[in-house]
């Protein structure tokens, strides 16, 4: 053994290796060979057509109480009552008379608040408006440039901090659930009695739909027991939180349109009946 | 001067599988300075692939379940060639071992009151395998590569070694190697060193191991002058796929067989009733008429005979094949569709149902299997003792597939597992107990290190040399055809005469481009571990002329008492390896009663 | 045929394609749309290979290296899908190679590999994938509470269930590399941990033997709040973990409840529960955007030395 060599010392630490060169084909190509574009345009139609009916059926302020032809339907986007507007049936749930505009726009503002910082909703806009990203492994818009958004700071500033606030949102969805739900039981009035006519089923489904959607929620799952660390000590949360995630929970998205759908087909319906356009079948 | 980068540790381990991230652990826990050198990424060692369980004897089904009957079973499984000691450590330890794990976050699966569950296997008296699903091998690995991250181990992934280095008193004092990256050496210094770098695979055609399943640690510790022991038993499954190529080799479970499936030559022909040894037939069905009723009624009608022990299985399909009756891609059909309703086979075989519809884009409930033997395991390897997982060399140590011994002649499904925890452990203890009482540095000699470099940077002087994947397919066709299941002598000389030729072909391979990340300079330098396996198995395998456990001859298909008493030892002598028969450690007499008991 | 990484001009591509249909014997064929280079540079090489059928991309890739480009890296270990060495991105999308089958792609046009696009490129196909093990380092070890009297730990199989689903993860890092929030800014990685251990955050907080609290931890020093849950890590985890709706959402909702909800704070300020033991990083944090930084301690040295 001739040269022999004091080896020592730690290993050189290994760098990760941020902001240099990557390698690789241009990161502002998208390598996909489908139609990646095709599903954020199909949300962001429908989202928009959404918004755009709900501003229309605002703006309307009338014609969403059918009590004029002898039914007890309430429009979802005027529900509950809040003005003047429904006393002909003697259906009111506050006498607002200082309220001006359209009632619309104040109850919209809860179930949209709700539906604005809903878990699934904020992956739609966040893909279809905010494009960030539009698709998987397809680069955020603005990402490859200099401008503001090649920067990239999610939901961890003000505004977007707020969406941390969902579950409260979702405490006053759970009363609008309830508010829906005497709705679609008082459909079933008559003049004469009780009866189901096509209305009824319509505002049957709808809180339904309202239902699924709200206790899918995955605010009321975590409250449910997602925040127990042994699920097996409380049975009953248990119990809950296993039905509420794979039946709720895990169609999240399918209720979360279903109910949109019902929403607007309830008021167009409304809408129709109460302004005499059309006439609703009355089944039993 | 020197313009390699190099390290000095107390202990290095060279492979992270279970057995090197047990080994570093229980080195880094005892105070030693620990590294862990391995191949790929770490995470990815083929200890995933290991789906049944570990076996422990931890009572917690059948609460008669004992060290005792764990190392009994392992023996008779072993047909009686493991070393005693290690059948025993391992059975008394292995429980320990797995409650081990839970307490760095393994999350077995549970009994109604919230103990280990165990499962049954092949060999095992009770039900005995601690489980998760089937991935049990990802936690075992995942958990033993979380707690080494946590411990702070010091860890050089892709980075191949290429030889130990030894000090002028014959200790091992570190190893060198280079990284695949970028094709630079590196030296590590080390007081001990832990070979724990798994199977060898990867030198036949159909195997069920990974890339990486080269035979490095068995090479580097031969090359070093250690002892080899039984490198002739090599575990082949019968039932492995080999269509399509992507999926060749990889396992098909013995419950489709269980479950009703059967085995066909390409004329349709139940064959397993062409093969039944006159030492099975008493038990044997041998009508289709019986065995077909044996499914729903055990106990008054004889197994089929497709349910024959995993050698006579894997050597009749090798005669239906070398007859020419075979499968169109060179095996046999395992047919299950023709004999079972969809949804039946759907529920009792969710994950071949899945393997073969996302793999070969078979559904298995509508045509048959095409299977054939793959290489599985060897259960030979580098000769440790038992109690300190030493080799023969002074300072290297070796736990895990890569040491003999242990399973004897053949392996029983679960011990594996168990063996990585097990000697991984002790591996790691006496490395680290060696070096810290070893005062001073570490020497490393530089012109060691210049030599194997220089050898290993060869092949890109050879612009016009072989092409690496030509001589790696011809070993492996090679050993698949001469040293496969069943072997005979005259084979397995030929076999011996083309390994010669292959040595210089290996020798002579020439690779193009440059230096990082090549694969084809890779392949180049695994080869000459697959050689050195492939001469320890072909040697072994001539010299042991008797049929036992994974090691079947055609001209001796009997077992001999006498050569149940050795193990064929193969060591480097000069530039050659040789081979010679030596006695088994003998098991104490109060431990050969167990076996009287007449269980 | 392109057999060399310095073949990297446009024709060495366009030599390949002029016959895509089939070879000389008639056996069909297809054409791979290989990524050969370095961090430096490099370009798509083509390479037609017979289409043999049964075969999934892997091996086809094999066959190219076999036959025609010996030097080609790749990362591969068991070609079974449990390993999660061979990601890289097929068509444009984040695969395993070995679970991608030819069947599934159209084999009429040129099928592109190329490198998981969130890490810097080592050599054609290999990635650094540093960033991963870096943050690895950075997450608190699992932490149980003492034995029962036994000797052993007693855990229900619904409790293990949840944590389960987390532990099936392969890493192979695809979730991380298709994380928009590291691959189009590569400046949040030191303060972005990524799916695959926002995973593993739940599976320790959902532990039912653990008993550290990270949850400030998720949020202030491994970025949770970075996360937008537009679920592409979902989409691409070849183990199909539900990682947005069961490890991150559920996280989101931990740390609300340790942060942002003001009832739960008075609900802890009155009922005074004695908070779990919070967990601190084991690796501190650098500060952001400045180019080739250094994260943490991985011993390995950066490619080409
Ligand atoms: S859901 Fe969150 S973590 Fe997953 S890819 Fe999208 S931004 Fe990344
Ligand atoms: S979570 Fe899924 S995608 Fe992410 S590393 Fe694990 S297996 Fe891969
Ligand atoms: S309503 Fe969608 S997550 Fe709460
Ligand atoms: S090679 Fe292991 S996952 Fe593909």
């Amino acid at each position: 053994m001739t040269v022999v060599e004091q080896t020592q010392g730690a290993p050189r630490p290994t760098p990760v290796r941020i902001g240099g060169a990557r390698g690789g084909p241009p990161l502002s190509t998208v390598l996909r060979k489908d139609n990646w574009r095709l599903q954020p345009t199909l949300t962001a139609l429908g989202l928009l057509g959404f918004i755009g009916y709900s501003v229309w059926a605002a703006l309307r302020n009338g014609d969403f109480y059918a009590g004029n032809v002898g039914r007890d339907y309430l429009s979802p986007l005027y529900s509950p009552c809040l003005t003047h507007s429904c006393t002909t049936a003697g259906y009111v749930w506050g006498g607002w008379s200082w309220w001006r505009v359209s009632p619309a726009w104040l109850i919209l503002a809860f179930p949209g608040a709700f539906r604005t910082t809903c878990y699934y909703y904020r992956k739609a806009y966040y893909r279809s408006f905010w494009l960030s990203p539009p698709g998987c492994a397809v680069p955020d818009a603005g990402s490859t440039g200099t401008g503001r958004r090649s920067r990239y700071t999610g939901e961890t500033r003000f505004p977007l901090l707020l969406q941390n606030l969902h579950r409260y949102t979702w405490y006053f969805a759970v009363v609008f659930a309830g508010i829906l739900t005497w709705d679609a039981i008082a459909s079933f009035r008559f003049t004469n009695g009780v009866g189901v006519a096509v209305g009824t089923l319509l505002f049957v489904v709808n809180a339904i739909f309202i239902w699924a959607y709200t206790l899918g929620c995955h605010a009321c799952r975590h409250l449910c027991g997602g925040n127990l660390k042994r699920m097996s000590e409380a049975p009953v949360r248990h119990w809950f939180w296993k039905n509420i995630s794979s039946q709720l929970n895990a169609h999240h998205q399918l209720f979360a349109w279903c109910s949109l759908f019902s929403i607007i087909a309830t008021d167009l319906y409304t809408y129709l009946v109460a302004s005499g356009a059309i006439h609703d079948p009355r089944l039993f | 001067m020197p313009e390699h980068e190099s390290h000095v540790f107390d202990v290095v381990v060279i492979g992270a599988g279970g057995a090197g991230l047990r080994a570093a652990i229980e080195a880094s826990a005892a105070g030693a300075r620990t590294a862990i050198v391995c191949k790929s990424l770490l995470g990815k060692a083929h200890t995933v692939m290991a789906e049944g369980g570990v076996a422990a004897a931890l009572g917690n089904v059948w609460p008669e379940d004992n060290w005792m009957v764990h190392f009994r079973d392992t023996m008779r499984g072993g047909k009686m060639l493991n070393n005693w000691r290690m059948a025993q450590l391992h059975a008394q330890e292995a429980p320990d071992r797995v409650l081990e794990l839970e307490e760095w976050g393994a999350v077995f699966d549970r009994t109604p009151d919230g103990r280990i569950l165990q499962r049954d296997f092949g060999g095992h008296r009770y039900a005995r395998l601690a489980h998760v699903g089937d991935r049990t091998g990802l936690e075992l690995l995942r958990t033993c590569q979380q707690r080494a991250v946590s411990l702070g181990i010091e860890v050089f992934m892709e980075c191949k070694i290429l030889h130990l280095l030894k000090d002028s008193s014959g200790a091992v004092s570190g190893a060198v190697g280079f990284w695949r990256e970028s094709g630079k050496p590196v030296v590590f210094g080390a007081k001990s060193v832990v070979l724990a770098s798994g199977g060898v695979g990867k030198t036949w055609k159909f195997t069920s191991n990974s890339w990486e399943g080269t035979g490095d640690g068995h090479a580097l510790a031969l090359w070093a002058g250690a002892d080899m022991i039984d490198m002739e038993c090599v575990q082949f499954h019968p039932t492995g796929m080999v269509w399509p190529p992507s999926a060749r080799g990889i396992l098909v479970t013995e419950g489709v067989r269980g479950d009703g499936g059967v085995l066909r030559n390409r004329d349709g022909e139940r064959f397993m009733f062409n093969y039944i040894p006159e030492f099975y037939a008493k038990e044997t069905a041998d009508s289709i008429e019986e065995a077909d009723q044996w499914y729903d009624n055990k106990k008054d009608f004889r197994r089929p005979p497709e349910l024959l022990p995993r050698d006579e299985v894997a050597r009749s399909i090798n005669s239906e094949v070398k007859g020419g009756r075979g499968s169109p891609h060179g095996g046999v059909f395992l047919d299950i569709a023709s004999r079972r309703t969809p949804e039946y086979i759907k529920r009792r075989l969710p994950s071949m149902y899945h393997q073969f519809k996302e793999l070969a884009d078979v559904d298995i409930t509508k045509e048959p299997m095409e299977i054939g033997p793959t290489c599985h395991y060897i259960m030979g390897g580098i000769r440790v003792d038992a109690d300190t997982a030493a080799t023969t060399v002074p300072g290297l140590y070796a736990a895990g597939e890569v040491a003999g011994g242990m399973h004897g002649a053949n392996r029983l499904g679960g011990n594996s597992l168990s063996d990585l925890l097990v000697f991984g452990r002790r591996a790691g203890q006496y490395a680290a107990e060696h070096a810290l009482g070893m005062p001073g540095d570490v020497l490393v000699d530089s012109g060691q290190v210049q030599e194997v470099m220089q050898e290993a940077l060869a092949p890109f002087g050879r612009e016009t040399g072989e092409n690496p994947y030509a001589v790696h397919h011809e070993l492996q066709e090679t050993m698949q055809s001469l040293v496969g299941i069943i072997r005979t002598e005259s084979e397995l000389l030929e076999a011996k005469d083309k390994l010669a030729d292959l040595d210089e072909r290996a020798a002579a391979v020439g690779v193009e481009g440059h230096r990082q990340f090549n694969p084809g300079w890779h392949l180049a330098l695994d080869l000459q571990s697959m050689l050195a396996v492939a001469h320890c198995t072909t040697l072994s395998a001539i010299e042991r002329k008797e049929s036992r456990g994974g090691h079947t001859r055609d001209d001796y298909p009997a077992s001999d008492p006498e050569l149940g008493k050795v193990n064929m030892v193969t060591r480097l002598a000069g530039t050659t390896v040789t081979v010679t028969p030596e006695p088994l450690p003998v098991m104490p007499d109060e431990l050969k009663t167990l076996f009287e008991e007449g269980h | 045929m392109a057999t060399s990484a310095d073949q990297t001009g446009p024709e060495a591509a366009s030599t390949a394609t002029a016959d895509v249909a089939s070879g000389a014997s008639g056996t069909p064929t297809v054409t791979l749309r290989l990524w050969r280079g370095d961090d430096t540079g490099g370009s798509f090489n083509d390479y037609t290979v017979d289409n043999l059928g049964g075969e999934v991309v892997l091996d086809v890739v094999h066959r190219v290296q076999a036959e025609q480009a010996p030097d080609l890296a790749v990362r591969w270990n068991c070609k079974a899908g449990k390993c999660g060495s061979c990601s890289a991105e097929v068509n444009g999308r984040p695969r395993l190679m070995c679970m991608t089958r030819m069947s599934t792609l159209d084999t009429t046009q040129p099928i592109t590999v190329s490198p998981l696009r969130a890490n810097p490129v080592i050599r054609d196909l290999v990635t650094d994938v540093s960033y991963n093990f870096a943050v690895a380092r950075r997450i608190p070890a699992f932490h149980p509470g003492p034995r029962d009297a036994d000797g052993t730990y007693r855990m229900a199989q619904v409790d293990a269930d949840r944590v389960q689903e987390f532990r099936k993860c392969i890493e192979c890092f695809l979730c991380q590399n298709v994380c928009h929030v590291v691959r189009d800014h590569e400046e949040n990685k030191p303060h972005f941990a990524g799916p695959r251990f926002f995973a593993r955050l739940a599976e320790l907080e959902m532990h039912p033997l653990d008993t550290l609290d990270r949850r400030d931890l998720a949020s202030r020093e491994l970025g949770i709040g970075y996360c937008n849950i537009t679920k592409c890590c979902t989409e691409v985890c070849p183990e199909g973990i539900h990682i947005t709706d069961n490890a991150i959402i559920p996280m989101k909702e931990r740390v609300v409840d340790a942060r942002y909800d003001p009832i739960a704070w008075l609900g802890r300020k009155i009922l005074r529960r004695p908070a779990p033991t919070p967990a601190s990083s084991t690796a501190s944090l650098s500060p952001a955007g400045k180019a080739h930084e250094t994260i943490s301690t991985q011993p390995r040295t950066p490619a080409g030395g």
